[in-house]
């Protein structure tokens, strides 16, 4: 054999290859490119240009502007949906982290009836949203209801737990982290079975306490799983509309709207597509901040491993 | 060319094969329909449309149930904007002004022959579907606002239990005496409920118009919730729980309203007429009916569904809806519906047919809602229908729960309701 009839490949192979695998790899991508096109950039943008539009009754679209952006400004059930956004995210997030790991940490030890007790920490992620509505629903009934009946043996009388403005938000809540808290646990309990217990071994034979070992060792090596639970907690604040149409359609007087759950009523009740439109890029602004602020600034805070 | 020929021989054979098998193509029609009360209601009317279509093999009638009357409406108009609508649909009859802003129904003149047919109906429930000389349409499940109440419990109380109240000061005279407190000092039993969740609107009209005032105007483009009788309305509402004590505090919810009221939680309850022979079934005490007590006048709101026909719908999909809503509407067919469910029967006729007078006889209450209908004004109807009764509802809620006072809620809801409806002066 001859030296260029092993060159002359080696030389001409690298051009075709790399055409070649320009273009294979944008075929590999192409399946996901169009459905994150066609599901995601194009409807975001075509809702951010509809926000701008208004819908007249004849079917044309006017251009306004700011106008639905005014008017949102001007809308107290808007201002008011945010605020309950708030504090049911400010109420769920945090606590159904704590929880999560908390009951990820109980049945990671070796003991009796751990399949059992993870299986119950895990039923309620399982359970169809409306199932779950109405197993709450059940619950909060006033007179009829689970809470009520018990609370009519020690001689209280009923509580009309989501009738009340003052009880609804924090009912809502109560029924949040009972679905989340065993969703995220899978999450650290999976983590936890990662880590490696060389640490651990260090830090008992160091004679460090319980309390200091979590503090400074198993809860820092968590931290990129805190960090993804939390996401995905602000992500289902702002998600939740299933259970306030069967149990409280946002009332009494919006005292439990959420964001979501207004836009929906504006665009399928109220059939106003243009402000739903300005609604949900309110909605988008948020997400998008939240993203960005764990992009941006928190995974640079946290050791991977 | 052999491929060519045999292929036409395959469609020459399946075309003959059709023509013998299968009689003139059925129409095939798709109706929502929405349940607001108890009682095995979508059996009901799947029982009526397999017999309509025993009748009229022709046509095909896919009846689905779409929630409450809201859900339906959503459910309707999502599905015309999504290019698949019903042929035909079962909504409130309030509805009537969204859709024709949004273009959705065709008027029911043009699709019938014999315009004799619309005066079999009462024309308090017409009344709310024709606008501009012409008929949106056809009366089903009407109803009007009545007090159920408890004999028993009246009798217990020391009342007179063939006796309801006529008037507000009386029942909550009434309702004062039958509160009943258990051992520890809770209340067992209520004097009356009027449910805020739902409906609310429809109950604040009851009270408004026994008040002497008017909700709304003809052209459905002004409410007037400010009105000094509409905040006293709303006034005497809150204080049957805040004044008088006679009253659940907080809202109290229309879909639980008749099992308090079933299980003695209340003595007196507001509910539509189309809850009758669910509460007749179920009741295990005696009750009575009546119509709402008055304040300078008596009266209710009418209410409930009428039947509507979509626009999209081809000529003869058209054509076969009527023939449905005739069949369904026909004095037989709604006196059957009235006994079994509640609802006001839509014709005179109806009442004269034997069964319904031999029904009407054994148990008088069947007739009361259909009497109070001399009472009765339209149902608050405007523009922007689904908005307004929102504002309406969120003002009542606010008022009830203690937020805002009345006269506060419903300036707010004023104020709301002015913005959305401004855009149809």
């Amino acid at each position: 054999m001859s030296d260029q009839v092993v060159i002359s490949p080696v030389v001409r192979q690298p051009r075709s290859y790399a055409w070649w695998n320009a273009v294979n790899a944008w075929l590999l991508l192409l399946p996901a490119t169009v459905l994150l096109v066609a599901f995601t950039h194009y409807p975001i943008l075509a809702t951010i240009r509809h926000s701008f539009f208004i819908m007249r009754r004849n079917g044309t679209e006017v251009f306004v502007g700011l106008d639905s952006y005014r008017s949102m400004a001007a809308d107290p059930i808007f201002w008011r949906a945010l605020v309950n956004n708030f504090w049911f995210a400010l109420g769920t997030i945090p606590t159904s982290i704590a929880l999560a790991l908390l009951m990820a940490m109980w049945v990671n030890r070796n003991m009796r009836g751990r399949g059992f007790l993870r299986l119950a920490y895990f039923t309620p992620t399982v359970l169809p949203m409306i199932a779950v509505a109405n197993i709450w629903l059940f619950f909060y009934t006033p007179d009829y209801g689970l809470l009520d009946q018990l609370r009519g043996l020690i001689g209280f009388a009923g509580w009309n737990w989501l009738g009340d403005p003052s009880t609804v938000m924090s009912c809502l809540v109560v029924m949040v982290i009972w679905k989340e808290a065993g969703f995220f646990m899978i999450f650290y309990l999976a983590a936890l079975q990662q880590l490696s217990p060389d640490l651990e071994e260090a830090a008992a034979v160091e004679g460090a306490s319980r309390w200091y070992t979590f503090r400074r060792i198993t809860f820092p090596l968590l931290m990129p799983t805190t960090l993804f639970v939390a996401i995905n907690a602000v992500i289902n604040s702002f998600k939740l509309v299933d259970h306030l149409v069967i149990m409280t359609k946002g009332g009494p007087n919006n005292a439990s709207t959420l964001l979501l759950y207004y836009i929906y009523e504006v665009a399928f009740t109220f059939q106003d597509s243009a402000y739903a439109a300005t609604l949900t890029v309110v909605l988008l602004v948020l997400l998008s901040t939240v993203a960005l602020i764990k992009f941006g600034y928190l995974d640079r805070r946290i050791h991977y491993q | 060319m052999r491929f060519f020929r045999q292929t036409m021989l395959a469609a020459a054979t399946l075309a003959a094969l059709c023509l013998s098998l299968c009689p003139a193509a059925a129409v095939d029609l798709t109706m929502y329909y929405p349940v607001a009360v108890g009682g095995p209601v979508t059996k009901i009317i799947d029982d009526m449309v397999a017999r309509f279509e025993k009748e009229n093999a022709d046509i095909k009638v896919t009846a689905v149930y779409a929630g409450n009357y809201t859900d339906t409406m959503t459910k309707a108009m999502t599905a015309m904007k999504g290019g698949q609508p019903p042929q035909l649909s079962v909504l409130l009859s309030t509805d009537v002004f969204t859709l024709m802003d949004e273009n959705a129904i065709v008027p029911i003149d043009g699709l019938v022959a014999d315009k004799a047919w619309f005066k079999e109906f009462y024309p308090a429930f017409m009344a709310n579907g024709q606008i501009d000389g012409k008929t949106w349409s056809i009366p089903f499940q009407r109803s009007t606002i009545v007090l159920y109440w408890n004999k028993d419990a009246f009798k217990e109380a020391g009342l007179d239990p063939e006796k309801a109240p006529t008037t507000w000061d009386e029942m909550a005279d009434m309702a004062r005496k039958l509160v009943k407190k258990d051992a520890s000092g809770n209340t067992a039993r209520w004097g009356v409920e009027i449910p805020t969740t739902g409906y609310a609107y429809w109950m604040l009209q009851a009270l408004a118009i026994e008040n002497g005032q008017k909700l709304m105007n003809d052209a459905g483009n002004e409410v007037y919730l400010t009105a000094p009788k509409t905040v006293g309305a709303l006034e005497y509402w809150v204080d049957l729980s805040r004044k008088h004590n006679v009253m659940p505090m907080g809202s109290i919810d229309w879909a639980t309203l008749r099992t308090d009221f079933l299980e003695g939680k209340t003595a007196m309850m507001w509910h539509t007429t189309g809850n009758l022979t669910a509460v007749k079934d179920a009741a295990k005490f005696n009750f009575g009916v009546a119509m709402l007590p008055g304040k300078e006048r008596r009266g209710s709101p009418t209410g409930g569904g009428s039947f509507y026909i979509f626009k999209s719908a081809a000529p003869e999909q058209q054509k076969a809806a009527v023939k449905f809503i005739q069949w369904m509407t026909a004095p037989e067919r709604a006196a059957e519906w009235s006994m079994k469910t509640g609802y006001v029967a839509v014709s005179p006729a109806a009442y004269k047919t034997p069964a319904m007078e031999a029904y009407a006889k054994g148990f008088p209450a069947a007739t009361v809602a259909r009497d109070q209908l001399e009472h009765a004004v339209p149902e608050l109807s405007v523009h922007e229908n689904g908005r307004v009764y929102k504002f309406v509802g969120d003002a009542v809620q606010a008022a009830v729960t203690g937020t805002q006072k009345p006269q506060e809620a419903l300036a707010a809801a004023q104020q709301q309701a002015d913005r959305v409806l401004r855009a149809y002066k």
